[in-house]
């Protein structure tokens, strides 16, 4: 397993959240989730301007063996969408953490970092999924 | 690969069998008459022949191999039904002729639908989706009908454990309904403070599939029913599973109000590639008013007992027709032959051989070292091994077992489902196989693992020795191509 990128935040059903300079949050799946769904083969993403409540659907991405909601890890307002995912759906198996990232969100006024899993915490969720 | 028929194609060349009858005048107007022949293709009859012997020689079929394949219930089917479905008097009937005239063929659906009643519990069977899923469709639109009905319009939530069939969540956002799905716990069964906390006044029903395809019985199948009964929902059954309980425990005495049945699986009657099924639905007195029609009913009529067809007349309430006519008339008959053979009696042995095969295969595939999904739970009728270990030691992963078992000669297990588990092969090999042949694929499995571990072999490639080898399934999905092109095919050729 490679290392977790120790600068994101991370939620129990495998997605990974990014606090950009300008106050929005960048929202992906983590390399765990990509390998175990296996090669994507398309993405739903959501409109721009989409209200999400956090655990509501946000998007879904499908592999040859599933289809997986993506669910919000918090609320917030849509600003941004991964386009080239609608083409290379493949690149959130290559780069989860880089060129794979599914959306980005303006926090509603009540986010809380301290619900999400620090990259330890995270990590340790997946050492007790190894058992 | 094989080329195709229109590949074979000479101008001028012709089959005496398959060649058309002399056309009759028609009373078609000229301007809807086409004027250039259609792209048929021109053959011999021994080309022909050869050409379709061929293609019928590459399917792994029940008839040659064995099937194992988990959830599909892939059981021999008897030869007497289909014998017995393509006598004339059945084959010849046609569909809008009088009842008067097919007295016969009405008095075997009649039939059918009460020993489908008798084994499942329920209060009324309709015979006529066509299909597993039609009949689940059929079954979740009784249910919104039930609760329409009742002015009950905010009831619109299926709720549906994680392990379900993907169909489940399917047929409810197709009847309008959103979806509430609950986990299933580390033993299995479905977790109950998970099912309390989504029951509530929008609650339409649950969808379980009983027992479940973790291949485990739903222990707390009474305090589900109560708990979703007192929140106002109703229990839908998904009758893939039916197999494992037949004769043994009924779904009507577990409390569902509706279920389907694929009569392909529990009753035997072929699996076609998308080809004709059944979903036979069962209903409990709740929802007999709102059956999909036509429902065979029977009646006394000066001392005569007269099958006849109910329809909208009969059932004002029914959520109305399916297709044309009843289901696939040819699938319910071969149903119908199938469970007078085996008789009530035979209903219990396929239980319990389904059960004892099942475990049988587990405990053995067990001792040899494969691990177990669920090792605390006895089997139903199917179990799920995981190899994700394998996977992580010698990168050996379930579709590799499944390609390699395909050159033993062996169709693979079902795999990566259920989702929940990683790796997972789910394995179903049915009442009607031998000692010998589970065996057989015990030692197959085995030596497939072992060559991996001790040998270095990969099956990256493989199958070797199939007319197809190992699909590009990503490549399929991506760009996905299924026309044939004439002229591009005459280019390459």
């Amino acid at each position: 397993m490679n290392e977790l990128p120790g600068d994101l935040l991370y939620t129990s059903d495998h997605e990974w959240l990014r606090r950009e300079d300008d106050g929005t949050v960048t929202i992906g799946i983590t390399d765990h989730a990509a390998t175990a769904l296996g090669d994507l083969v398309y993405v739903e993403l959501p409109e721009i301007e989409q209200e999400v409540d956090s655990g509501g659907e946000m998007a879904v991405v499908e592999s040859v063996k599933a289809a997986s909601d993506v669910y919000a890890p918090i609320s917030g307002n849509i600003v941004a969408i991964n386009e080239d995912l609608n083409d290379d759906p493949e690149k959130i198996n290559v780069e989860p953490y880089g060129e794979g990232w599914i959306v980005r969100m303006e926090p509603a006024d009540d986010f809380d970092e301290s619900e999400l899993l620090s990259p330890d915490a995270y990590q340790q969720l997946l050492d007790e999924l190894e058992d | 690969m094989s080329n195709l028929i229109f590949d074979k194609s000479r101008a001028g060349r012709r089959a005496f069998a398959q060649a058309p009858g002399a056309s009759a005048a028609v009373a078609i107007p000229e301007k809807f008459l086409r004027s250039d022949n259609p792209r048929l293709p021109e053959a011999s009859e021994l080309q022909v022949v050869r050409h379709f012997t061929r293609l019928s020689q590459m399917n792994f079929s029940i008839d040659t191999q064995f099937y194992p394949l988990g959830s599909c219930t892939m059981k021999y089917n008897p030869r007497a039904c289909n014998t017995l479905a393509l006598l004339p008097e059945f084959a010849g009937r046609h569909p809008l002729g009088p009842v008067s005239h097919g007295q016969g063929f009405l008095t075997c659906m009649y039939e059918l639908q009460e020993m489908l009643k008798e084994v499942t519990g329920m209060k009324g069977v309709s015979l006529t989706p066509m299909a597993g899923a039609q009949g689940e469709l059929a079954g979740v639109a009784m249910i919104k009908a039930y609760h329409e009905a009742r002015g009950d319009h905010d009831r619109t939530e299926i709720i549906v454990p994680d392990a379900a069939h993907g169909t489940n969540p399917a047929t409810a956002t197709m009847c309008g309904c959103s979806v509430k799905e609950i986990p299933t716990g580390p033993d299995g069964d479905i977790e109950i403070e998970a099912l309390r906390a989504v029951l509530g006044p929008n609650t339409a029903g649950i969808m379980l599939t009983n027992p479940s395809t973790l291949g485990v019985f739903e222990r707390h199948i009474k305090d589900v029913a109560d708990m979703v009964h007192d929140a106002g929902g109703l229990l839908y059954y998904d009758g893939a599973n039916l197999n494992a309980i037949l004769g043994k425990v009924r779904p009507g005495d577990m409390d569902f109000d509706v279920i389907h049945m694929n009569l392909h699986k529990t009753f035997s009657t072929p699996h076609g590639g998308g080809g004709p099924g059944s979903g036979a639905v069962g209903v409990n007195n709740r929802l007999l008013p709102f059956m999909p029609i036509p429902v065979v009913g029977k009646s006394e009529v000066d001392g005569v007992t007269v099958y006849d067809w109910l329809s909208e007349d009969d059932l004002p309430q029914s959520i109305g027709r399916l297709s044309g006519f009843m289901g696939n008339a040819g699938v319910l008959l071969r149903a119908y032959v199938y469970m007078r053979m085996i008789g009530r009696e035979g209903m219990e042995r396929i239980a319990e051989y389904a059960t004892l095969n099942a475990n049988y295969l587990m405990a053995r595939l067990r001792d040899a070292g494969f691990e177990l999904a669920y090792p605390q739970r006895r089997a139903s009728h199917e179990f799920i091994v995981t190899l994700k270990h394998e996977a992580k030691s010698v990168q050996l992963t379930a579709m590799d077992v499944a390609k390699a078992l395909l050159d033993r000669n062996y169709h693979a297990p079902t795999t990566y489902f259920p989702l929940l588990v990683p790796e997972c092969l789910l394995i179903e090999p049915t009442e009607t196989e031998s000692k010998e042949t589970l065996d057989g694929f015990v030692a197959a499995m085995i030596e497939i693992v072992r060559a991996a571990k001790e040998d270095g072999v990969n099956y990256k490639e493989a199958p070797y020795t199939m007319p197809v080898r190992r699909l590009d399934d990503v490549k399929a999905a991506r760009q996905l191509d299924l026309a044939y092109r004439r002229d591009a095919a005459e280019a390459a050729s």
